[in-house]
């Protein structure tokens, strides 16, 4: 329980330097809300009373402090480019992303287990040692590369579906999954290839141990001895790097949604990004910083389930 | 005979030259017996422990010789059959204490762990309080309160207690004690040979005691094997071999024992 | 009867040849000729347009085809390897440098410094890489010398707590004690009793950086905020290469293959140094 709270606790102050750290670098930039309502040939006059009106000349704590609190009450500011509410852009959009990332992490986890405990418990085998080969390939498989021969492999020569046609999960929510799954896959398979390498290795080495010659010594068979004692020992660390991967994921999707052109997160962030839309931008990142340190609570707390000597460290 | 060993040879096929560590090894042991086997590392005492516990890799090495125990083949034996001896009829302890358990699993969970392997009939709370009646046998204080723990949480004698009760769960025929103490502080080396006495003495179980240290296994043992680089150079009574050593490298060892201790032990 | 089991029961001992080091070197090697072979040769201008032969299939005149410009496709692929290779090393050698600067002087002095810079490494590293470099590009715009720039400060953390691991280990240690007691200076004992110790943990760390770089860049040139047109990048001929995917899928192949390639032998490197016998 202690653990958790000191978790929780480092986590809020995480959390905290991050909005900070970004609102201080967007507040940094030349340009700012006034400028962006008025455009750049307005007279001075204007401009300074305009920066008055909405508050821009207050010092900087405070405007970071009020910033802070409607960020939380949902409130992300106003497009410059839209002139829409942030919130209301992205909203829309979030489901897209969201979804993708984790039906990705769903395929990879569903994968690489049992892929990479197969491959440790035949290790040195045919099977294992072309799963080996396979996996050092895909692991240098950029996953938008991986996207584009999937488009050109399913979409243009198997004609599994229209590579380009998207279709919104509000119209039709069948038709959003068969065209979801194939940039899910893309963004998968080299994160199935990194987990599975590890899991084996894992499994390898916790087999090396002297705890498993105690479990054979007790009349365990190979597969008690590897899922009763060695997959937990094996699976910490690749918890760890589970964790890591669905903010990968997350992120990995805005480039997958550029190849497969489906209108998520990814797509609102680049077009911001050039139209130097920054309330976009920096609401964007905020929340994906703020998914990214969540997941590491999570797995920081499935870590002390796991691992029983955490808790001891922790006091 | 308990356990008879005939003509064992092992012999490693992992480099170019073939390697053997174990050497036309013949010997028995008799029911509720202790016997010690003594040597230096290496000289293939832990191999014969690992080849009779069936924990050898089958794969680059070859073995020769026939092992018995209670008139069932163990060296040729199917691994399914191995198995229904492993932590049943035979246990083993080892020199680690602090690694051989899981780190992960709570004490009582793998000292059961024999119980739901070779006696399927019990149910989880017959299964409990056998663990805690092993648990508090091998004198830990506190029995219930350690089935609960982690490894983590016990000292390196403790858990070499934990290893003993967990090995002796199913009340075994032999238990072969692999450097049970090497790894321990001297005082609590000899709470654990006198544990494995009063062990031996009230399950009637027979101890195969593999040691490097002459003096634990004069202390405990009936009869004493020594081996050196693979052969075995000197069997006998535990007495005869330390009153009158017939080989040289024998009374090597016994002078390598330090003073103080065998004086002692006088 | 012989078959291998499954986990340690008493002795293994094993010897294998690390044959993937050997391939690793092999793709490595090749690679890295070419690399240097363009930056004084490339068997077409890069720029220099033909429209004879848009979208040209491979043939012996042009290796690998022919963009929708006309370009070589050979000679863009060299010299976007060269600008992914520059830039990769550059990227690594500012993550590497700020790495062993904050990670030796903290990992080495510990206290109220090094709890301040760990909180604010863990931030940065709870970011993925590729999200700062936007947020770096967004504000300082884009370009081969903001990309650099971005992914080497995205870089720094990893190696940082890489390198405050090792310092931490060492600086304990009984010959780190005594050369403090012989009075050798705290500087000498950081970057030449303990750092050279740090460098196998380190190679390795660098090589898989080297590797990440690479993803990074070729990313974020993909979409377009990287290297700049008209100069050839990996990213952004895929990038341009979709639009022509079904007519010309060999646009799109060359420039996947290379990156597949640097990246493969580099890490079949990186495993054949940490653990030969590692699949």
């Amino acid at each position: 329980m202690k653990y958790a709270l000191k978790k929780f606790a480092a986590m809020l102050v995480t959390i905290l330097c991050i909005s900070f750290l970004v609102y201080l670098a967007f507040d940094l930039i030349p340009g700012d809300a006034a400028l962006a309502a008025l455009g750049t040939d307005v007279e001075p006059e204007r401009l300074a009373a305009m920066r008055e009106e909405m508050g821009l000349n207050r010092p900087f704590l405070e405007r970071y402090f009020d910033w802070l609190v409607s960020f939380v009450r949902g409130d992300f500011g106003t497009s410059y480019k839209y002139h829409l509410p942030v919130a209301e852009l992205i909203v829309s959009k979030l489901p897209v992303t969201v979804i993708m990332a984790l039906i990705s992490f769903a395929i990879m986890t569903v994968v690489s287990l049992p892929v990479g405990i197969y491959t440790a418990k035949h290790s040195g085998g045919r099977i294992d040692r072309g799963i080996t080969v396979i996996n050092q390939v895909m692991m240098s498989v950029p996953h938008f590369f991986m996207g584009i021969l999937i488009t050109y492999v399913f979409g243009m020569v198997f004609k599994l579906f229209t590579p380009g046609g998207f279709v919104s999960y509000e119209t039709d929510f069948a038709g959003f999954l068969a065209y979801i799954i194939f940039p899910c896959i893309a963004i998968a398979l080299p994160k199935i290839a990194m987990s599975v390498k590890l899991l084996r290795g894992s499994c390898m080495g916790e087999a090396k141990k002297d705890y498993v010659r105690t479990a054979y010594s007790k009349g365990n068979d190979t597969n008690k001895v590897l899922y009763r004692h060695v997959l937990k020992n094996a699976m910490i660390p690749v918890i760890t790097l589970w964790g890591m991967m669905l903010a990968d994921m997350l992120v990995g999707s805005i480039v997958i949604e550029q190849v497969f052109n489906i209108p998520g997160i990814g797509r609102i962030l680049l077009t911001s990004i050039s139209y130097r839309d920054y309330p976009v931008v920096e609401a964007i990142i905020v929340l994906i910083a703020f998914v990214v340190v969540v997941t590491n609570f999570c797995v920081d707390l499935i870590y002390g389930l796991i691992d029983p000597r955490i808790n001891v460290g922790a006091e | 005979m308990l356990l008879e060993v005939r003509d064992l040879n092992i012999e490693f096929h992992d480099h170019d030259v073939p390697e053997r560590v174990v050497n036309h090894v013949s010997f028995s042991l008799e029911e509720g017996e202790i016997l010690g086997i003594v040597g230096e590392s290496g000289s293939g005492k832990s191999m014969t422990a690992m080849a009779i516990a069936g924990l050898l890799k089958r794969h680059d090495l070859e073995k020769k010789g026939e092992i018995f125990f209670a008139g069932t083949e163990l060296l040729r034996a199917s691994r399914a059959k191995l198995r229904t001896f492993q932590g049943n009829d035979i246990s083993i302890i080892f020199q680690e204490p602090m690694t051989s358990l899981n780190p992960v699993k709570r004490i009582g969970w793998q000292v059961e762990e024999s119980l739901r392997i070779h006696r399927p009939q019990l149910d989880k709370e017959e299964r409990k309080q056998r663990a805690i009646a092993a648990l508090s046998d091998v004198e830990l204080p506190n029995p219930e309160q350690i089935y609960r723990k982690y490894p983590h949480e016990l000292s390196g004698g403790m858990r070499q207690r934990v290893m003993i009760a967990s090995a002796m769960i199913c009340e075994p025929k032999l238990l072969i004690a692999d450097e049970p103490t090497t790894a321990l502080d001297v005082t609590i080396q000899l709470q654990i040979v006198k544990l494995l006495q009063r062990l031996n003495k009230e399950k009637k179980m027979a101890v195969l005691f593999i040691s490097h240290d002459l003096s634990l296994v004069k202390r405990l043992c009936d009869r004493i094997i020594v081996m050196h680089n693979g052969d075995i150079v000197e069997q006998g009574s535990a007495q005869a071999i330390f009153d009158c050593p017939k080989e040289r490298y024998t009374k090597e060892l016994i002078d390598a024992i330090p003073r103080l201790e065998k004086l002692n032990l006088g | 009867m012989h078959r291998k089991r499954f986990g340690k029961t008493m002795f293994g001992r094993q010897k294998k040849i690390p044959l993937n080091f050997k391939i690793g070197a092999a793709i490595t090697g090749v690679m890295t000729l070419l690399i240097l072979m363009s930056f004084v040769y490339t068997p077409y201008d890069i720029t220099k347009m033909d429209s004879a032969s848009k979208l040209a299939a491979p043939s012996l005149a042009h290796l690998m085809g022919c963009d929708n410009f006309g370009r070589d496709i050979f000679s863009r692929v060299l010299k976007g390897m060269e600008n992914t290779f520059v830039i990769a090393l550059l990227t690594v050698v500012i993550g590497t440098a700020g790495g062993i600067i904050i990670g030796a002087f903290t990992g080495y002095f510990g206290g109220w410094l090094d709890e301040v810079l760990m909180r604010i490494i863990d931030v940065v590293f709870a970011f993925p890489s590729i999200l700062l470099a936007l947020v770096f590009v967004s504000i300082f715009g884009t370009g081969r010398y903001n990309v650099v720039a971005a992914l080497g400060v995205a870089f720094i953390p990893s190696f940082a707590r890489i390198v405050r691991g090792e310092f931490i280990k060492y600086r304990e240690m009984d010959y780190v004690k005594s050369a403090r007691l012989a009075g050798v200076g705290t500087l000498r004992i950081i970057f030449v009793h303990i750092l050279p110790n740090t460098l196998t943990v380190l190679t390795s760390s660098i090589m898989i950086g080297f590797n990440n770089a690479v993803l990074a860049e070729a990313g974020m040139s993909y979409l377009g905020i990287g290297v700049q047109p008209p100069d050839a990048s990996l990213g952004s001929m895929l990038s341009e290469s979709q639009t022509y995917l079904f007519s010309a899928p060999w646009y799109a192949v060359f420039p996947g293959l290379m990156i597949i390639l640097l990246v493969l032998g580099f890490s079949l490197l990186a495993d054949g140094l940490k653990d030969p016998a590692a699949g």
